[in-house]
């Protein structure tokens, strides 16, 4: 393979994958943010305790959670199908992402938000702040850093979801890793592929140590 | 009834753990006035930050009546309690301060949350600064302040709403006694000069004795005694009491070994008799030794009280005698008799 081409094969792999990375990660996030905010608020000595939503939302997010992704992805196929009209490449992928991602993000949303200090939680109280001043003011605002953190983490394994979504043809680096390495047998290709991948992760990485450095007042 | 500032009628708090009901307050009746700074005393476990938490709410009672400003607070919608909330301000042991804003960010929050204009809230945040003397510190992030500094931001939080009340919740335990001291002190300010109404809550003696006018004993979820702090240090009542007022004095009131345990009795001296040679004279004048057990001098607020426990002679006349001596003197005293000895044990 010409040099050129391959720049343009990875050129265009990458942007595609950047691409799905992005939307379903704002996606995601749009999605499992306030799933994550709701399941603290209702939880058993939250601010608005609501048992039986915080079982029922939990049990779904877990199911989600345990499926691996590439078995969930096949699974949702014929799903996804009958509502976007394919079920495969790039749009269906995003979509079966989506489905894979916002709970994990909804997680990980619950997890930073669970090291808010309950005491400044109480204090708020104290104060008269309504449950949607301690939301937005206390919860969102002092579990920044690790909301930002685990932007991050999520960031690289929507990457890691992409390219196994490469195996329905969704376009990207892991299609192409699979494509040439596999299917074709040819390894200096999907050596490439891996290369450019443990770049795309040690940038995304660094944007989230500095952005959370950036933020975190705790450190100084 | 509007001169209760705050007031709890018969109020219960029952939690309900894996091991069944356990109550945490019985059927509490306790009126704070205006202007009072009144301590709430016991031991760990006792109940008394549950208590404290009932008056604004965070917990609610199981049974019982809450009213701050002569309005019942129990029952009332979360809307309508939060207006009431900003008239209560707390501060906590663990000071509380959101870690992600600087100082004036943080004594903003208060006003934030009641609406108050942005400009408005940082001049009067700049203000309070200066009450607590922090100025210099306005930017400094909670991490970058020790535990002394950090408590007078939550100080300077707990007034940006212009209380009626500060809730003190073990304010002090934190902090090492110097700082205590000043904390203290600066408490003190803000109940005379502002007279904002205190409730504090403390394990610690000390406390109460430089901070508060009234006390009161809880023990198991229960007020055992309450009242003036002179009052209650002059004559405690109850076993609970003399343990947290004397903890030194405990073992004075026991028999040390072949000390006499006959005839024994506790002195307290207050600020006209305090500096006089009162128990030298009546050795003197009577003739008669007297056995000292304990002694320790207090200052409550700022007034000077000495307490002792002696024996008198065991000659039941001389006994009687030293005993119209020390009432012609004004020295208040209780006989620590044998049934008291029990009780202490």
């Amino acid at each position: 393979m010409e040099m050129q081409e391959l720049f343009s094969l990875l050129g265009q792999g990458t942007l595609d994958s950047l691409y799905m990375i992005i939307i379903c990660t704002v996606v995601s996030y749009i999605i499992g943010l306030p799933i994550g905010v709701s399941l603290i608020v209702t939880a058993p000595g939250g601010i608005r305790p609501l048992g039986i939503y915080n079982k029922i939302v939990g049990f779904i997010v877990n199911i989600l959670r345990s499926v691996p992704f590439l078995i969930l992805m096949i699974a949702l196929m014929p799903y996804i199908r009958k509502i976007i009209g394919t079920g495969i490449g790039k749009e269906a992928a995003t979509a079966a992402l989506i489905v894979a991602a916002a709970p994990f993000v909804a997680r990980l949303v619950e997890q930073s938000l669970l090291e808010v200090d309950p005491g400044v939680i109480e204090a708020a109280q104290a104060m008269g702040a309504s449950n949607f001043q301690i939301i937005r003011k206390v919860l969102l605002l002092e579990a920044r850093p690790s909301l930002l953190n685990g932007a991050a983490v999520a960031t690289i394994n929507i990457l890691g979801y992409t390219a196994m979504a490469g195996i329905v043809g969704a376009g990207g680096l892991g299609e192409i890793a699979i494509r040439y390495g596999l299917y074709r047998f040819q390894p200096s290709i999907m050596w490439i592929t891996i290369v450019v991948l443990v770049i795309l992760v040690q940038i995304f990485q660094e944007i989230g140590i500095k952005v959370v450095n950036k933020y975190d007042n705790r450190i100084n | 009834m509007a001169e209760h500032i705050i007031s709890l009628q018969g109020v219960t708090k029952e939690f309900d753990t894996k091991n069944g009901k356990v109550v945490a307050l019985r059927d509490i009746n306790l009126n704070i006035d205006k202007g009072d700074s009144y301590g709430i005393i016991g031991l760990s476990g006792a109940g008394k930050s549950t208590l404290v938490r009932t008056i604004n709410l965070l917990e609610e009672p199981t049974e019982g009546k809450v009213l701050f400003d002569g309005n019942v607070l129990t029952g009332l919608k979360s809307k309508a309690l939060n207006i009431h909330r900003r008239k209560i301000s707390m501060i906590f042991q663990q000071f509380n301060l959101l870690m992600q804003r600087d100082a004036i960010g943080n004594i903003c929050f208060p006003m934030e949350i009641a609406g108050v204009p942005k400009a408005q809230a940082i001049a009067k945040a700049k203000e309070l600064l200066k009450v607590v003397d922090l100025e210099d510190r306005a930017h400094s992030y909670p991490s970058q302040l020790s535990g002394g500094q950090k408590q007078r931001v939550a100080i300077a939080r707990a007034l940006a709403s212009d209380p009626e009340v500060i809730l003190c919740d073990e304010a002090t335990s934190a902090l090492d006694p110097k700082t205590t001291r000043s904390i203290l002190k600066l408490l003190r300010q803000i109940n005379e000069e502002r007279g904002i109404t205190l409730v504090v809550i403390t394990h610690e003696m000390e406390v109460i004795k430089q901070l508060c006018n009234k006390v009161a004993v809880i023990e198991n979820g229960e007020i055992v005694e309450r009242g003036d702090v002179q009052e209650i240090f002059a004559r405690p009542k109850t076993k609970a009491a003399r343990k947290l007022f004397f903890p030194d004095g405990e073992t004075s009131e026991k028999p040390v070994g072949r000390t006499s345990t006959k005839n024994r009795i506790r002195l307290v001296f207050n600020e006209q008799n305090a500096y006089k040679p009162i128990i030298a004279r009546m050795i003197m004048e009577l003739n008669a030794p007297v056995n000292f057990l304990y002694a320790n001098l207090d200052v409550l607020g700022d007034q000077q009280k000495g307490q002792m426990v002696i024996c008198l002679s065991e000659d039941k006349a001389t006994a009687e005698k030293q005993k119209a001596f020390l009432a012609r003197e004004g020295v208040e005293f209780i006989e620590l008799d044998d049934e008291m000895e029990e009780v202490t044990e």
